[in-house]
């Protein structure tokens, strides 16, 4: 049995670990509140643009966006990964990785190659040793995350779609469900995926100003740049409480582990006492 | 008088959202006015000040930029947050994809945490096995 010494340090550093912990836990929380208020905050644009874009596919346009049109061929996707620049957040990264895996093998499998495009610090990491292909990468977006901060990496993969070199894009992110569940979620971005219909099934079009293809083309980059930008707020808002929840459950095992050890401590202090007194009475008796 | 409803967003939060009389806003060809029933437009739009008129009077909004959507009884104005420019964004791609490159450069000699932790746990396991065929072995 450890001395009693031993015990003492080892509870003191689990309860300076524990600190730490319940600082980071409280932290997190606060940070949690912001975030959602910012992903609360960014989803009318989201919301709106989507709507915008379920009309379009109604419209009977003269001109047919290549991102609206489905690739007959597909040899090629890509996909953009959202993750935490930090760590210590439980699962999140982890359940994420494992479901993009999953996907990208379904995709290997049928002979498709997959090119990647990592947004935080752990994705670029995880994933640079799996010899994919990582286009681009930004880390470091902090928790206010800037919409100018996204569009050099989106466009590095429009570019790749421009050009025909991939058919497909998907982004994957954390999708915020509530405080306790984050649903790691794949979605695809382009060709685009027609949205319900609300009774505009008779024929119209927009009028177009200036041209047709220059407003479509900043319409659809819009609508992909904010269903990224939202992805990666929801991202933010899912590390923040899973970081919450997990910096939580070390903080009370941190607690269970100090109790436990504490019984351990009294035991042996117990037991060094007792034989002392013994050692003493048997020493009286025979004097 | 009929009403159309006008949503103002920008990516961050959303800046105006309430029923009007009518709608004024700078299109890139020139600035537009939009009144209930309005035919279905989808125009960009130039930086300038959007004005939103209601019964209590003018309510003026500034945008940077962006696309605006009309239909019969709703107009929704997108505004950018972001500052445009054609060469900016080809810079930031070519940015992006340089950290992409570095970072697959480092792949192998960059000290990996994570890599090197596996490789430990595993020659650990290796070491167990083998300690553990010796003891059966004497």
């Amino acid at each position: 049995m450890a001395s009693g010494k031993e015990i003492r340090s080892q509870i003191s550093s689990i309860k300076n670990t524990q600190k730490i912990t319940s600082a980071m836990e409280m932290v997190a929380a606060s940070k949690m509140k912001k975030a959602q208020d910012r992903m609360l905050a960014s989803r009318p644009y989201s919301e709106k643009i989507s709507r915008v874009i379920g009309h379009l596919a109604y419209a009977h346009s003269e001109f047919e966006h290549p991102y609206m049109k489905k690739m007959e061929k597909l040899d090629r996707v890509g996909i953009i990964i959202i993750s935490s620049d930090r760590g210590l957040c439980g699962g999140l990264n982890t359940n994420l990785f494992r479901s993009v895996l999953t996907k990208i093998k379904e995709y290997q499998d049928s002979g498709v190659n997959v090119d990647i495009c990592t947004i935080g610090k752990k994705a670029t990491s995880f994933f640079k040793n799996f010899g994919l292909d990582i286009k681009a990468t930004t880390s470091n977006l902090g928790d206010t995350p800037h919409f100018d901060d996204l569009l050099g990496t989106v466009k590095v993969m429009l570019d790749g779609y421009d050009a025909g070199d991939i058919q497909k894009l998907s982004v994957a992110y954390n999708k915020f469900e509530n405080t306790m569940t984050q649903a790691p979620t794949v979605s695809q971005l382009i060709p685009m995926v027609a949205a319900e219909a609300d009774g505009m099934d008779h024929h119209w079009d927009y009028i177009y100003e200036p041209e047709a293809e220059d407003v479509l083309n900043a319409l659809l980059m819009r609508y992909i740049e904010a269903l990224v930008y939202q992805g990666l707020v929801e991202n933010i808002a899912c590390e923040q409480s899973s970081r919450m929840i997990a910096m939580k459950s070390a903080t009370d095992n941190a607690g269970d582990m100090v109790k436990d050890l504490e019984l351990v401590y009294n035991k042996a202090r117990q037991a060094a006492i007792t034989q002392e007194i013994s050692e003493i009475v048997s020493g009286a008796a025979a004097v | 008088m009929s009403t159309i409803h006008v949503d103002i967003v920008c990516a961050t939060e959303s800046l105006y959202s309430g029923d009007a009389n009518c709608v004024f806003a700078p299109a890139s060809t020139g600035e537009i006015g939009i009144y209930p029933k309005h035919m279905a437009l989808l125009s960009t739009l130039k930086p300038g000040e959007v004005r939103v008129e209601t019964d209590q009077g003018v309510d003026s909004i500034y945008v940077s930029g962006g696309i605006v959507e009309v239909q019969p009884n709703v107009v929704t104005i997108f505004s950018d947050t972001a500052i445009r420019a054609h060469d900016l964004d080809e810079s930031k791609a070519l940015e992006s994809k340089q950290r992409a490159e570095e970072a697959m450069a480092n792949a192998d000699s960059g000290f990996d945490i994570s890599s090197t932790q596996a490789a430990l746990a595993e020659s650990m396991a290796q070491l167990q096995m083998i300690s553990k065929m010796r003891g059966k072995g004497k």
